[in-house]
């Protein structure tokens, strides 16, 4: 899973992006200097709770944030800078380069056109050609993520369609253009268990065949085992801890990590409770100081509650902001998965 | 566990069926909703003829996909929705009927908790006196009332001096949740329907909630009915386990046996479906395919047909019944398969 080396660019460079929304009351820092990055044709997932930052990140990499939004950092595709973006190149690169699935088609698709001419707009704008030639290649995407009698449902309304179809319809349009980066929000959380599978399944092989990398938001550990060649954990507006997928869902090196696959409840013995969380996250307007989850970590020390801690690396392709990696993985520090 | 409720020398004085008498007896209950615009006569068919069996102090799952009725099952239970057909019993009294219970006697014995703690809250109250509300209605004076919502902020994990006069939009969802089941224990309910009560939650707050919800039914004697799509959490927190699928029972037993052993292969299909946690053993193939049909116009014979990979001439022809149970340890299932004379060729292997 690590063949990559290191020193080969990456697709997508984050450095310290930061997100703050201000207002007359408050501040708020959603985003609070991320740092990640994705090599092309890798799945990223990044992870976390309501309120962690992960979807204003994704919506920072399409620069889709409103305008009171102050951003800063750095964010690189390919070695263009995405921050400096403006005008025609702006929307060139939403769409063509980076393309977006929502957590719920219904408002993310126009409820008055039909999901082919959903399709044969983005087409024709970002690649021109005729109707016809945006019509045939349509139907084709239509086939690509396996909506059954594509020809048909290209006339179809979204409010026609189920749910699942409407989600494939939305990574159709998605992926109209041949972007190199796809961003998904939470695309399968609002579907059923059964059909939620489906198109996880679906996203994995289309992720594979195509090659695109792709960075993915969720808030489940289970979703994220499924697609994800490495996740990033986030906790307010932070990548708190970074690795290869199966090695942190086995051993978590940060003990907010470890406290959410503790939580999640998975298998626990129904007589026993869940080794919960204490607490809640801190309010994003006032961050306490030093480690923000220091306040509800069992392990945390004087030093904890002093400086951000730097990040550590405690075995090759790991990260974790947390001055008490040793406690939590004493295992991997001595042999590394 | 069951074992310690037992013990217990407090004896409620409203159980007037004794421990053998269950809480709620659903028989045939039946509601379907007319549609506008989709042809005359059209019909969702949300709930279609379900029974089952509440025993006291146990904690019954309901699970199925959006669509499947689960939730107006839930309001069926309350008579916020009328059946059109059916009955209900509660411990021993029909519901809504002469000489049985009425349905605000029903209400104060059985409280629900909703999904979206912020819209079951109201905005312009504080939350001490969303939470008196319910006392108050039954007759407690406003500081009796004021006096039993700080007990039960107390019971739900919340300071009432620092809690109680804040409005909803002061607290986390969490905290909201919290007070939303304080709301519903207010009025000392023996049983409580919660409706994808922790669903909208985060993993680290929704595993406190259910173990406040697992010390809440131990200290209060309470019996839950509990919905929520999410299969691990009710496999974590039921006694027993109920299948629906397009307004139907197709499966019902105990817990354990239903995550085990499914009878029904819709049963089988949902634990398949289960995102596994180990990126070492990923789900390559889906367990099915497609969405669940439209509960308007829905299937003839069996209604998991369109979907099962073992359907055959008989499923289309016959509707298989869920068979016959006696006690908590029953294990049926409604499928063709699990019936020996049906005429399905697997029939008795399943």
């Amino acid at each position: 899973m690590d063949g990559h080396t290191e020193a080969a660019a990456p697709l997508l460079d984050v450095r310290d992006l930061t997100v703050k929304f201000v207002s007359r009351e408050a501040t708020v820092t959603a985003v609070n200097g991320a740092t990640f990055s994705l090599r092309a044709g890798e799945v990223l997932c990044l992870l976390g709770e309501s309120g962690s930052g992960k979807s204003v990140t994704l919506r920072a990499l399409m620069r889709l944030l409103p305008k009171q939004a102050q951003v800063a950092g750095r964010v690189e595709l390919g070695g263009q800078d995405v921050l400096a973006l403006q005008g025609k190149a702006l929307g060139a690169f939403r769409g063509g380069e980076v393309a977006m699935v929502f957590q719920e088609p219904m408002t993310a698709l126009d409820p008055v056109y039909t999901i082919g001419q959903h399709l044969v707009e983005m087409i024709r704008r970002h690649k021109g050609g005729t109707k016809v030639e945006a019509r045939a290649r349509a139907i084709e995407l239509l086939d690509l993520v396996k909506i059954p009698s594509a020809a048909r449902r290209f006339d179809a309304y979204p409010h026609e369609l189920s749910g699942g179809l409407r989600q494939r319809a939305m990574i159709a349009i998605a992926l109209s253009c041949g972007p190199r980066l796809l961003l998904a929000d939470e695309p399968t959380t609002a579907l059923d268990a059964t059909v939620q599978i489906q198109v996880l399944i679906l996203l994995r092989r289309l992720q594979q065949e195509l090659g695109m990398g792709t960075i993915f938001v969720t808030h489940d550990l289970g979703v994220a085992a499924e697609i994800a060649d490495r996740v990033a954990v986030m906790y307010a507006g932070r990548v708190i801890e970074e690795g290869p997928v199966a090695d942190v869902l086995r051993a978590p090196a940060h003990p907010y990590t470890a406290g959410l696959l503790a939580s999640t409840v998975h298998d626990q013995a129904p007589d026993q409770d869940i080794a919960a969380i204490p607490g809640s996250p801190p309010d994003l307007r006032r961050l306490p100081g030093g480690c923000s989850f220091a306040p509800r970590c069992g392990l945390a020390t004087e030093a904890c509650r002093q400086a951000f801690p730097d990040p550590v690396y405690p075995a090759p392709g790991r990260m974790a902001r947390c001055l008490r990696v040793a406690g939590v993985l004493p295992g991997l520090l001595r042999e590394p998965v | 566990m069951s074992t310690a409720v037992e013990m217990l020398p407090y004896v409620d004085p409203r159980d007037r069926g004794g421990a053998a008498q269950p809480m709620l007896i659903a028989r045939e209950l039946q509601r379907h909703f007319r549609v506008k615009g989709a042809g005359k006569g059209a019909v969702v068919r949300a709930v279609d003829g379900v029974s089952f069996t509440l025993f006291k102090g146990e904690t019954l799952g309901v699970v199925g996909e959006s669509g499947c009725g689960k939730s107006t099952l839930a309001r069926l239970l309350l008579h916020l929705v009328v059946p059109d057909s059916g009955e209900l019993v509660f411990d021993g009294d029909a519901v809504g009927e002469r000489g049985g219970v009425n349905v605000a006697d029903l209400r104060r014995q059985v409280q629900m908790v909703f999904q979206d703690s912020y819209s079951s809250l109201n905005p312009r109250m504080p939350v001490q006196d969303s939470i008196a509300f319910g006392p108050m209605v039954n007759g407690r004076s406003k500081t009796e009332a004021r006096r039993i919502a700080h007990e039960i902020l107390v019971k739900v994990g919340l300071r009432p001096d620092l809690f109680g006069p804040r409005y909803p939009h002061e607290l986390s969802g969490g905290q909201k949740q919290r007070v939303n089941i304080a709301r519903a224990l207010a009025v000392g309910p023996r049983m409580v329907i919660l409706d994808e009560a922790v669903s909208a939650l985060d993993k680290s707050v929704e595993a406190q909630v259910l173990n406040l919800l697992r010390q809440l039914k131990r200290t209060l004697n309470l019996t839950y009915l509990f919905i929520s799509h999410d299969l691990n959490v009710v496999r974590y927190i039921s006694d027993r386990v109920l299948v629906m699928y397009l307004g139907q029972v197709v499966e019902l037993g105990p817990a354990a046996e239903v995550f085990a052993r499914a009878r029904h292969p819709y049963t089988r299909a949902l634990l398949g479906s289960r995102l596994s946690m180990d990126a070492g053993r990923r789900i390559e193939a889906p367990p099915l395919v497609g969405d669940p049909p439209s509960p308007i116009d829905p299937p003839s014979g069996c209604r998991f047909r369109t979907r099962c990979p073992h359907a055959e001439s008989v499923c289309e022809a016959r509707m298989p019944t869920l068979g016959h149970w006696e006690d908590r340890s029953s294990h049926v299932a409604a499928c063709h398969m699990t019936t020996p004379d049906s005429g399905h060729s697997l029939a008795g292997a399943a």
